[in-house]
């Protein structure tokens, strides 16, 4: 008997008629053609998150991107005019590497009036510009509005910014369609107390999105961390949102939440009850517009739920947004860097801490996320290890398993509208 | 001048999980001993809650050095709760290898 109401098909993934409910196929994240296929299919033609406008606050902000899954490093930049733009981080007179310090293969941040080659100090404006060639007079009539860098896509959306190497691509708000419209007013320009973690996994970028994208797991893997009566309780009801809404090639699913505040004080740990802080963030929202649940944008707690915890949006392909029922948000990148491993990207969002008591909180809400994804992160490569083995390779999802579902299959379809058309040429 | 404030004088004693940043604390988690961190929950732990109403009323601007150890000092204290409350070991069970770095964290 569930405890949530599902749709009058009987179940979440029935109700959306392009999902079967057959065990999936996890080929696609060990087979190294696959990944190969996906890079040219998905990475060089979708839109991108490469980060926030925060990143880039005045003229000549900058940071570098690598982006090993489309075979590139990119520059992000906010011009003289404000705008920003993207491109590629190379030199236009023998290719060398624009922006970096140190290592090639490390991204780098700061601020500059003018890109410099340290080869043989070509220079380039903000805008991309090629304006200066050292000894101009030896090369044979170069014309340096031909040489000015190679642009990239770059669009911002609610302050995300966006890239897309692909010219001919839609513009972003019509790629993420009716569900970033949404969610478009929530106050994420507030939030700008940031804590970003990295860490390198070894397992297929879609084994991680799978993880974060169910929360069946919560009761069982993460169980150690609520007390022992409440662990119980949570493994012996299980997991069962609150609501699911795909609109491929995205997806987000809607959960309750009751640890911010709980209930009562002992389902929670000691320096959670101090806190008023945990997993879900402090339990005292922040004192903005805009939190409140008849002030949320449609698209957050789209069942109107009043146990309502938290939002996790998976825009296609390797973008995560989660809003916190708190007043907080999260997000997750995941940069493949083979068929076996990725490049994992964690932020969280606080507005910023008006006290040292406030930045206490935020630090508990920060060191229990790592507690998490940690025993998330080393799962994943056990997984990883044991696909290898394709001893098996079809596994069923259950309902809650939903947006994993969609995952893979979004990404099948990619594929295969790709390799379909490389056939056909 | 006094390292922490005079309410607090008595977490002196460990002084040296007064780190500034997360790394540093995380670090000295994973390189502690489980006795050492009880002994630093037992004598921090009874003064978190003063210590969290006391920090109210300063902001982050600005923060005077003693107050501001005594949050650096807290947040260790919310690091080694999770080894002292949760796991009895400083490392977060069958994590392994896997790590995730704090790349970039919020000035204190």
């Amino acid at each position: 008997m569930p405890h949530f109401a599902k749709p009058a098909e009987g179940s979440w993934t029935q109700h959306y008629p392009e999902l079967s409910t057959a065990p999936v196929d996890y080929t696609d994240s060990i087979d190294p053609a696959y990944y190969a296929a996906e890079q040219e299919a998905i990475f060089k033609r979708t839109w991108l998150h490469v980060g926030r406008v925060e990143q880039v606050p005045r003229t000549g902000s900058y940071f570098t991107k690598e982006l090993a899954v489309a075979d590139t490093s990119l520059i992000i930049v906010r011009g003289r005019d404000g705008e920003i733009r993207a491109f590629h981080n190379m030199c236009r007179h023998r290719g060398n590497k624009l922006v970096w310090n140190d290592f090639p293969g490390e991204e780098v941040k700061g601020t500059c009036r003018q890109f410099t080659c340290k080869y043989h100090a070509w220079r380039y404006s903000l805008a991309g510009e090629l304006t200066y060639v050292q000894q101009e007079e030896e090369f044979f009539g170069i014309d340096k509005a031909e040489y000015g860098l190679k642009s990239v896509r770059c669009e911002v959306w609610e302050g995300f910014i966006f890239v897309n190497l692909d010219p001919a691509a839609a513009p972003l708000a019509d790629y993420l369609g009716s569900l970033g419209k949404g969610i478009e007013g929530y106050p994420f320009g507030e939030m700008t107390e940031v804590f970003t973690y990295r860490a390198e996994i070894n397992a297929n970028w879609k084994l991680f999105i799978d993880a974060f994208a169910e929360f069946y797991h919560a009761p069982i893997l993460h169980m150690k961390q609520a007390v022992k009566d409440e662990a119980d309780k949570l493994a012996r009801v299980g997991y069962e949102a609150l609501h699911y809404e795909l609109r491929q090639p995205h997806g987000m699913i809607s959960s309750w939440g009751g640890m911010s505040p709980p209930k009562d004080p002992s389902m929670v740990k000691p320096i959670e009850r101090v806190l008023r802080s945990g997993l879900f963030g402090p339990w005292d929202k922040p004192d903005i517009d805009g939190l409140g649940l008849d002030e949320l944008p449609p698209g957050a707690n789209p069942a109107r739920h009043r146990a309502w915890g938290i939002d996790s949006f998976h825009f296609f392909p390797n973008f995560m947004l989660l809003l916190w029922a708190p007043g907080w948000y999260l997000t997750y990148d995941y940069w493949p860097t083979g068929v076996g491993s990725h490049i994992f990207e964690a932020s969280l969002y606080f507005v910023p801490a008006k006290t040292a008591a406030e930045r206490l909180a935020h630090e508990l809400a920060a060191v229990t996320f790592k507690e998490y994804g940690l025993q998330d992160a080393n799962t994943l490569e056990a997984t990883q290890r044991m696909l290898g083995s394709r001893v098996v390779s079809e596994f069923p999802l259950c309902d809650q398993e939903l947006l994993l579902r969609a995952l893979h299959k979004v990404t099948a379809d990619y594929v295969k509208e790709y390799r379909d058309g490389t056939a056909a040429r | 001048m006094a390292l922490l404030p005079a309410e607090f004088a008595e977490l002196e004693a460990f002084a040296d999980w007064i780190l500034p940043t997360e790394r540093e604390r995380y670090a000295k988690r994973l390189a502690s001993t489980m006795d050492e961190m009880q002994a630093f929950y037992d004598a921090a732990f009874p003064l978190l809650d003063g210590a969290n109403k006391y920090l109210e009323r300063f902001g982050m601007d600005g923060l005077p050095d003693p107050e501001r150890n005594l949050l650096l000092l807290m947040m260790s204290l919310v690091l080694v709760s999770f080894p002292v409350e949760v796991w009895s070991q400083p490392r977060v069970p069958d994590s392994g290898a896997a790590y995730l770095d704090l790349v970039v964290e919020p000035r204190v």
